[in-house]
């Protein structure tokens, strides 16, 4: 089999298109969030400005090794995680580097960042970035769990591990798609994915009332740019997994733009209605609600 | 039956030899009491009275007399009363019993005390750690022997320029141009 | 000096014993560098703009004006829009409005803060307190001109000065850093010996290295 070089470039290519949709995208449902609440909000470009004046910061200190690491590894989880699903469906351009077997490698990315973020932020020393890794892991952990079982209920369901075949099966018409083929599935995977969000209820990692925002605190300058490149890929990245394996995939840009907005204010209206849970308490609302339908979901195919 | 203030005074002075009560509202009142007996006035306040709380403890500095005097005020929560024992002590040395056996938050109020005015509380736990000040050298800040004004000219770097106006006369000017 | 700061002798969890020396184990020893902004003049001035765009105020009030900078994060004044945030940490915040009056004991915490955060960064004084003291001219325990004490890039009067008065402030320090006037860290830096020597006057018990990076 022979590669084709010109998918690196593309891939490339998909990776800055989400990164600027991410940074804009943030900010608008930041804006959202303030036209709520009545407020003007942030402008519309501040992610940017934000990022040049981080990495525009004269100084910049280090703890060790694993402190550089740290957002190194948090930005390939993001980085890694979109090269390897196809983002567009049908298009040869941005199918990126997709392969038979992507499926396990996203579960793997998706997990990747946060264990990348723990080494640097116990590198770092700060007891607020211990604390904070040691929720955010076990959360995701939890988290991850009914993901998993409903992506193997859909690997199981189209016979397939490839992210492009399944979208492939879920196309002609809404009603192909997972979400009503395998609703459990769908379920237990929305469920995990409002835990790894970072949004209410499930914020307890980063926490910013009680323990200054947690893993990231003694991050700073160039550092912090990185983990603001991935605040703005991940998420999309992910998104883009739920919208491949659930919702049918997306054949263009504007229906890309739209179905990861959507997906993404489930997590933001699920945010502003319900308050935080502790991790004990999450940890156990997904072992009691999502891991059962995921099981459920797995019987069902 | 209505316990009110009279009554413990009554009680109180039946068994110990403190001075008279000065009533300021119904709920409240203050009583004098020597140094040596302090101890003996709370126990029985606390263990029979039902005075339970210490409400605070704080110090007077009487200069003139050469005297701290330390208010002892203590609260019956079910009767809703309040009752200040007064015990002065001398000024140099200054230093009273403890009584955080008593009261557990005692202890840091002698803390305080101690740091404020310079008052020994013997035994007292953790007495000598900074409380509020940190690495304090000069005289405690709390004695009127101390000039809060010429200390803080000494030690902190000032502005030139500062005036100071009367308040009155000046927002007169201000407010009445050209009136007397 | 406190007592976990002292040089001591421990013995490790496997037996051996060795000696600890905190305030040089523990510490960085550098003192603060002058740091030189961009090569380029024209990147300098995009990183300006971008400074003067997104300003990071640590979240620590150490008088009452904290309570007058509340009011900026609600609908009524929100300063967001100006590209102004509060960050819960030293490291990624920019801008330290001391806010109103600074005990000797919030100083030292105010210094080891200040000495944490990144280059460039900009310290802003509230209120009377921090001109000259203001009513408290004759605490025996605030101190009256912050600028012997911090590099001071911009004050805002009143006693307290209104939320409005602070978002003018902020867009007056925005002018000053897009100017590329607001050079605070650098200040500092060049006269550290003699910012160390005001702090240590009125701190009596310097329990820290002399520069918390």
């Amino acid at each position: 089999m022979s590669f084709d070089w010109i998918k690196i470039p593309q891939a490339l290519l998909t990776v800055f298109v989400v990164f600027n949709f991410g940074l804009l995208l943030n900010a608008l449902i930041a804006k959202i969030a303030a036209r709520v609440g009545r407020r003007q909000g942030i402008p519309i470009w501040q992610n940017y400005v934000d990022l040049i004046k981080n990495i525009g910061q004269r100084s910049l200190i280090t703890h060790g090794v694993h402190f550089y690491l740290g957002p190194v590894f948090r930005l390939t989880g993001g980085v890694g995680l979109l090269l390897f699903v196809p983002t567009i469906y049908g298009s040869e351009m941005f199918s990126n580097l997709s392969f038979a077997g992507d499926l396990i490698l996203a579960l793997y990315f998706v997990f990747f960042g946060t264990l990348g973020m723990a080494l640097g932020a116990a590198e770092s020393g700060h007891p607020y970035s211990a604390i904070g890794v040691s929720r955010g892991l076990s959360q995701v952990t939890a988290a991850e769990l009914p993901f998993a079982l409903a992506v193997f209920a859909v690997a199981l369901q189209y016979q397939t591990l490839s992210v492009t075949d399944i979208v492939a099966a879920q196309q002609g018409g809404i009603l192909h798609w997972t979400l009503f083929t395998n609703p459990l599935a769908v379920a237990a995977a929305m469920l995990s994915f409002l835990g790894s969000m970072m949004r209410p209820p499930f914020d307890v990692v980063l926490a910013p009332q009680e323990i200054p925002i947690g893993p990231p605190t003694e991050y700073h300058s160039s550092y912090l740019a990185l983990l603001q490149t991935n605040r703005a890929i991940f998420p999309i990245a992910k998104i883009v997994i739920y919208m491949n394996l659930f919702f049918g995939g997306a054949a263009s840009w504007p229906v890309f733009a739209l179905k990861v907005f959507l997906i993404y204010m489930v997590s933001v209206f699920v945010g502003v209605v319900f308050p935080r849970f502790r991790v004990e308490q999450s940890i156990r609302w997904f072992l009691i609600w999502a891991v059962p339908l995921g099981v459920l979901a797995i019987l069902w195919v | 039956m209505q316990t009110n203030l009279l009554d413990i005074h009554a009680r109180l002075q039946a068994l110990l030899p403190v001075g008279e009560l000065q009533t300021q509202r119904a709920d409240l009142a203050f009583l004098d009491v020597p140094p040596s007996l302090l101890r003996a006035t709370l126990l029985q306040l606390r263990d029979r009275e039902g005075f339970t709380h210490l409400v605070l403890l704080t110090a007077v500095d009487w200069i003139e007399q050469e005297q701290f005097q330390l208010t002892y005020l203590v609260c019956n929560r079910s009767a809703r009363l309040d009752l200040g024992l007064r015990v002065r002590i001398p000024r140099e040395p200054a230093s009273m019993e403890s009584i955080h056996e008593l009261w557990p938050t005692a202890a840091t109020y002698q803390r305080e005390l101690r740091e404020m005015f310079g008052i020994d509380f013997p035994g007292s736990p953790r007495l000598d750690e900074d409380f509020i000040l940190e690495g304090w050298t000069a005289t405690p800040p709390y004695r009127r022997d101390f000039d809060t004004l010429k200390y803080a000219e000494e030690t902190y770097a000032e502005r030139p320029g500062r005036v100071t106006y009367d308040p009155a006369a000046h927002m007169q000017q201000q407010l009445y141009p050209g009136e007397r | 000096m406190k007592e976990e700061l002292q040089k001591r002798v421990v013995k490790g969890p496997d037996g051996v014993e060795f000696e600890v020396e905190p305030l040089r184990d523990y510490y960085c020893e550098a003192l603060p560098q002058v740091e030189r902004p961009a090569y380029a003049q024209i990147i300098e001035d995009l990183f300006n703009w971008a400074r003067s765009e997104s300003i990071w105020i640590l979240g620590f009030g150490t008088g009452c004006g904290a309570i007058e900078m509340r009011p900026l994060m609600t609908p009524r004044f929100d300063a967001y829009r100006y590209g102004i945030q509060w960050r819960p940490t030293p490291r990624q915040a920019n801008l330290f409005v001391i806010s109103g009056y600074l005990s000797v004991k919030t100083l030292k915490r105010v210094i080891r803060s200040y000495e944490q955060m990144q280059n460039p960064k900009y310290v802003v004084g509230l209120g009377s307190c921090t001109i000259n003291g203001g009513m408290y001219f004759d605490s025996y325990n605030t101190i009256k001109r912050l600028d012997q004490y911090l590099p001071v890039d911009l004050y805002i009067t009143g006693c307290m000065p209104r939320p409005e008065a602070l978002l003018a402030g902020f867009l007056d320090l925005k002018k000053l850093i897009r100017a590329g006037k607001a050079d605070g860290a650098n200040h500092y830096a060049e006269n550290f010996a003699w910012y160390k020597a005001n702090q240590k006057q009125v701190i009596q018990d310097w329990d820290m290295p002399d520069y918390n990076w």
